[in-house]
Formats: C-alpha cells, sequence, structure tokens
C-alpha cells in the first residue's frame, strides 16, 4: 500500500490559526521587569563568582591587622572584619561557594529524586507504597536538620556539605517527580503508545521522562536558592565549611558577636544572600510561569 | 455455531473476515453500591453481553449507541487492550490478544484514532516528531526519506508540511484529528479504528473530516470500523452498521437497509430520534436506559420497548439472522412497511 498523494481533499489553511511561537508577542524581558532585573543580578552573581580573582580588589583571606573592623570607606568598600579581612572580597569569592553548593547540590537532590519518584510512580502497589512512606518519614524533618544529621555522619568541607544539602533534598524532588509521573502515566498518548506495541522502556524513555523532566527543570531552578540557604545556615551554625574560607553563613556568625559596633561585618554578607535568595526566587517563578502553559496568562 | 451467527458474509466463503466477535462478554467486577464501607462485596457489571459481530475486508462500520451502549468496551476488545471475559474474540481467526502479544504486526495492522486526538498525542513533541513514530517504530520507510514520507502523510490528510515543526497546542481541534488520521495513516494499516472521530467539532470541519475518511477508506481500501453515536454520520460513511444496546449488538446490516426499515424497535427509535429538517422531533423513548448492573429480565429493551409484549419479559433474543444480510435481536421484528 503507498500513500496516494490527492490534492485537494478538504486542504484547510493551516496558517488561520494563531500559533503560540509565531504570534507577535512581546518579549518576555519587557512584559517582566521583575524577572530580567532578577536575571541580570543572579547573572552578575554567576560572573563575580567566575571571575571572582580578577574582580575582588584584595585577597579574601589576607588578614591586615592594621585595618580590623573599619567601616566602609573608599579603599574598603564594604568595611573590614574582625581579622582585617576585605568584606567586599571575601562576599565576591563567597558567591562562588554559595553557587556551587547550590547548583551541585540541587542536581544530587535532583536525579537522586528522579531515580527514586520515577521508581515509585512507575512501580506501582507495594514497591512504590514502601518507597513513599520512606520518603513521607524523611520528609516529616525540615531539610536543614537533615542535612545537620549528614554533616554529622560525612564531616565538615564544601564537599560535604553539597553532598548533605543534596541528600537532604532528595525527598521533594523524589514526591514532585512521582506525582508527575502518575499524572503522565494514565494520559491518552502512553495507551496511543502502548497500543502501537512500544515497549515499556521506550514508552518511559521517550514519552513519560520528557514530560516529567520538564516540570523538574523547572523544580530546580525554584529550589538552588533553599539550597544555598540551608548551605548558608550549616555554616552559620559552624558546621557546614571551615573557616577562613569565605562563605556568606560563616561571615555572619562571625559578625555576630560585633554587631553593636561594627554591623557591617553581618550585614554584607547577610545582604548579598537575601538579594540573590531574591532575585533565584524571581528567576523560578517566571521560568515556571513562562513555560507551564497551565500558568501562562497572556496566550 | 458460527455458522448460526451473523453470517452476513457477501463475499465467497473462503475470505476470511478481519475481526470476528463470537458471543463476547465483558463482565467488571465493580463494587456493589451501598455496600458497607468494610465490605469486599462485588457486582459484574456487564458491559458486553453476547455480541456477535464480523467485520470483512474492506468494509465500513459504524457501531452506533448511546453513551453507556458498551461501543467503548467493544473497541477496547477489538484492539486488544482488554480480554473479554467470555466469548471468542478473533483476529484472522486467531485470538485478538494472542495476535498483539506475538510482536508488532497486529500493532501495525489495526490503527486507532482516538476521540480524543489531542490526548492521544504527546504534547512535548512536534508533529513530524509524532508522525515520525510509527514509521520508525514498525520500520515503515529508511530514515532518509523519514521527512518526505512525513511531508507526504501530512498532504494526505490536508495539513500543510510545515505543520511538521508545529506542537499539538498550536493546531485546532481539527487539525489535531488530521494529525492524529496522519499517524495512524503512518503505519501502513489495513484496519483503521476510529472512536467518535469527528464529534465535537463544527459542522464544516465534520464534513472535510469525513470526507477526507470516505476518501481515505476508498483509496487505499482500508476497512473501517467507525464508533459514534451520530446516525447522519454512520449513514454518510459507513457501508455497515451495527446498533448496540446495553452491551449487545441488536441490529446489524447495510446501513441504508437498516436506518431505511428498522427492523429492532431500539433501532426504529434512534432513527426517529436522529433531528430532521423541517420535520417536529417524534415522541423520544421513555425512560433511561437501564443499569449495566442489574439487566431487565428477558429482552434488554423490554423496559422502554413500545412494541413489548408479554414474552419479551421472559426470553433473551439473540442476534439472529433477518434476510440475507441483516441480523437482528427481538422477537418480534418490526415488519417493513
Amino acid at each position: 500500500m503507498t500513500v496516494q498523494i490527492t490534492k485537494g481533499v478538504a486542504d484547510v489553511p493551516i496558517a488561520a490559526t494563531p500559533s503560540p511561537a509565531g504570534k507577535s508577542r512581546r518579549s518576555v524581558f519587557i512584559r517582566r521587569p521583575f524577572f530580567t532585573a532578577s536575571l541580570l543580578i543572579a547573572a552578575a552573581y554567576v560572573l563575580a563568582a567566575i571571575f571572582a580573582p580578577y574582580v575582588a580588589p584584595f585577597d579574601p583571606v589576607k588578614q591586615d591587622f592594621n585595618v580590623m573592623m573599619k567601616a566602609p570607606s573608599v579603599v574598603h568598600w564594604l568595611g573590614t572584619d574582625s581579622y582585617g579581612q576585605d568584606i567586599l572580597s571575601r562576599v565576591i569569592f563567597g558567591a562562588r561557594y554559595a553557587l556551587i553548593i547550590g547548583i551541585f547540590s540541587v542536581m544530587i537532590g535532583a536525579v537522586g529524586g528522579l531515580i527514586i519518584g520515577l521508581a515509585a510512580g512507575l512501580s506501582g502497589g507495594w514497591a512504590e507504597w514502601g518507597l513513599m512512606r520512606l520518603i513521607d518519614a524523611i520528609l516529616a524533618l525540615p531539610s536543614l536538620i537533615l542535612a545537620v544529621a549528614f554533616i554529622a555522619i560525612l564531616g565538615q568541607g564544601v564537599d560535604k556539605v553539597v553532598i548533605a544539602v543534596g541528600l537532604s533534598m532528595i525527598g521533594p524532588f523524589a514526591r514532585t517527580v512521582r506525582s508527575d509521573v502518575m499524572q503522565v502515566r494514565v494520559q491518552l498518548f502512553i495507551e496511543a503508545a502502548q497500543l502501537m506495541s512500544i515497549s515499556y522502556l521506550r514508552v518511559v524513555l521517550r514519552h513519560v521522562l520528557p514530560n516529567v523532566i520538564f516540570p523538574l527543570a523547572v523544580q530546580v531552578t525554584i529550589r538552588v536558592s533553599e539550597a544555598i540557604l540551608v548551605s548558608s545556615s550549616l555554616s552559620f551554625l559552624g558546621i557546614g565549611v571551615t573557616p577562613p574560607t569565605p562563605d556568606w553563613g560563616l561571615m555572619i556568625a562571625e559578625g555576630r558577636d560585633f554587631v553593636s559596633f561594627a554591623p557591617w561585618m553581618s550585614a554584607m554578607p547577610g545582604f548579598a544572600l537575601a538579594l540573590l535568595l531574591i532575585a533565584l526566587s524571581i528567576v523560578g517563578d517566571g521560568v515556571r510561569e513562562e513555560f507551564d502553559p497551565k500558568l501562562r496568562r497572556d496566550s | 455455531m458460527i455458522a448460526q451467527t451473523l453470517s452476513e458474509t457477501k463475499a465467497p466463503a473462503s475470505e476470511q473476515p478481519i475481526f470476528e466477535l463470537i458471543e463476547v462478554e465483558q463482565v467488571f467486577e465493580v463494587p456493589k453500591p451501598g455496600r458497607s464501607l468494610f465490605s469486599r462485596e462485588t457486582v459484574g457489571l456487564r458491559a458486553l453481553d453476547g455480541v456477535r459481530l464480523t467485520v470483512r475486508k474492506g468494509t465500513s462500520l459504524a457501531v452506533v449507541g448511546e453513551s453507556g451502549s458498551g461501543k467503548s468496551t467493544l473497541l477496547r476488545v477489538l484492539l486488544g487492550l482488554d480480554r473479554p471475559t467470555g466469548g471468542r474474540a478473533l483476529y484472522h481467526s486467531k485470538p485478538i490478544l494472542e495476535g498483539r502479544a506475538s510482536g508488532i504486526a497486529f500493532a501495525r495492522d489495526v490503527a486507532m484514532v482516538y476521540q480524543d486526538a489531542r490526548g492521544s498525542l504527546d504534547p512535548r513533541m512536534t508533529i513530524g516528531a509524532l508522525i515520525a513514530e510509527p514509521l520508525r517504530h514498525f520500520d515503515i520507510v529508511p530514515r532518509q526519506d523519514e521527512a518526505a514520507r512525513v511531508a507526504q502523510l501530512l498532504d494526505r490528510v490536508g495539513l500543510p508540511a510545515d505543520a511538521a515543526d508545529r506542537y499539538p497546542s498550536g493546531l485546532s481541534g481539527g487539525q489535531v484529528r488530521r494529525v492524529a488520521i496522519a499517524r495512524a495513516l503512518a503505519s501502513e494499516p489495513s484496519v483503521l479504528v476510529a472512536d467518535e472521530a469527528v464529534s465535537g467539532l463544527d459542522v464544516s470541519t465534520q464534513a472535510q473530516l469525513l470526507i477526507l475518511l470516505q476518501s481515505l477508506q476508498r483509496d487505499m481500501g482500508l476497512t473501517l470500523i467507525f464508533i459514534t453515536h451520530d446516525l447522519g454520520v454512520a449513514s454518510f460513511l459507513c457501508e455497515e452498521i451495527a446498533i448496540m444496546y446495553l452491551g449487545r449488538i441488536v441490529e446489524t446490516g447495510p446501513t441504508d437497509a437498516v436506518l431505511g426499515a428498522p427492523s429492532h424497535p431500539y433501532s426504529a427509535a434512534l432513527r426517529a430520534a436522529a433531528p430532521q429538517f423541517f420535520e417536529p422531533l417524534s415522541e423520544p423513548l421513555p425512560g433511561e436506559i437501564p443499569s449495566p448492573l442489574n439487566l431487565p429480565a428477558g429482552c434488554r429493551f423490554s423496559t422502554r420497548c413500545p412494541k413489548a409484549q408479554d414474552d419479551c419479559r421472559l426470553k433473551d433474543p439473540q442476534l439472529g439472522k433477518l434476510g440475507p444480510q441483516r441480523a437482528v435481536a427481538c422477537l418480534h421484528p418490526l415488519q417493513p412497511q
């Protein structure tokens, strides 16, 4: 049997329908000024982190006892700390640690959550029940407490913090992946694929996974800020990265004793942390609203 | 027993029917209504009950019935998605499930167009990828000819080639149905099963799709099984018709003959309930379709039948032969006027 070409059988001009891509929608950057500003701020952090050695005016760990706890000045823009280290330089280098820890720990959480969530959502029955009760039990603990527990097992250091925070984030990722899998696997296009006798593994790889990965990617952008917050909290509690690493949480903790007469020691890294978290969450929301058709208001 | 059932084969006896359903029964165990919280009592829902059906090669068959008559269950049995609880469902004289289990030949030969065409297309794949999927899966064309074949198929269903780069969300309801049809045709099937493929569309779009399906059926020699509740669509598109009521096919035959002079009172009622131009609607059937959990005694239509007689409530009529091509499940078939 060959497919015969017959012109004119119910020719419908396809151009008559609006296409979401082709419609002259204004650029997202104009429609969402907060998103744009946040994206620029986040980009600035990333650039600062990458080019920290060139941007920072001083060595972040060089102690200068002549300029201890100096208020912000022309030389030291954000002041100096109790060791005479330049706070601006430490904040800039701190962005490195914050972003590295945030991104890599979220990756661990996302990959782990994807595997567990897929396994739970696809297996169904007893295995699913067991996995999800385990996740529920883990989720009963706040991620910070969980991260503290992992640190207690692993010990301190940047790499340990990444692993601890990553492991503590698997639970929420697994739960969202599993609920997405459950939604996708009952869709008609899955049945249509089975009707074509496409193998189970192929259906999972070609149809389930792409429909799950996307919402997961959005989750990742949103949760990077959570990971940064948890890792900074660990350092603030003195169980995260070790001094003299220029970590924001650590810097806030160091300045705590001097907060009445040298408030900039804690305030500057705190401000850097807060600004990054706010920017990241606005970027995450924007990405989600832009790509999730259910949330899109203007199409 | 087979000879006794619907033997309406016009074609030579040597030609095997594509699908043959013999006394097919599908009973779902459902929680008993009103059972207590901890009770495990179930009750059988007879979705299909004594279905006899023969589908010849190259024919076009409309399966018509109200919602709840078992059309979709019948479809799932035909496609080998569900195993019937009773009777035999055959595809080229072999059990359908066996055919489905023994490789991809059945899946290639029997293609499906879903009622919810949009839902049957993966929203994250482009139209081109969606149509290429069966091409690749069934190894229809070499990789380098794939794009050309996709364009050809799109053209065949009346869509421009540049539709291949679009996503289903960017197409209209009529266009996604065309994509679904193109995708079904990609595997070069001999049977096309369409579930309400034109319902819920504008009449003009509906007409275009009907003309498309008709030309496909004629040009490609497809066997078409068309599930619908619209008698007008059935009479336009299909040579044969099977009318279902409460899980049984109550009348079959050539569409024109059945709709012109229905033998079963239910067919007559369906026919009369279809709105006609410039005509007042006749009195609709009294009452609701009874629950398949609790079928009426005797003939299943006896509770609503205007012609019911005493023995109708005692005996359950099977689909039996009535003339050379027609069959009816009625103790007192209507006589043509």
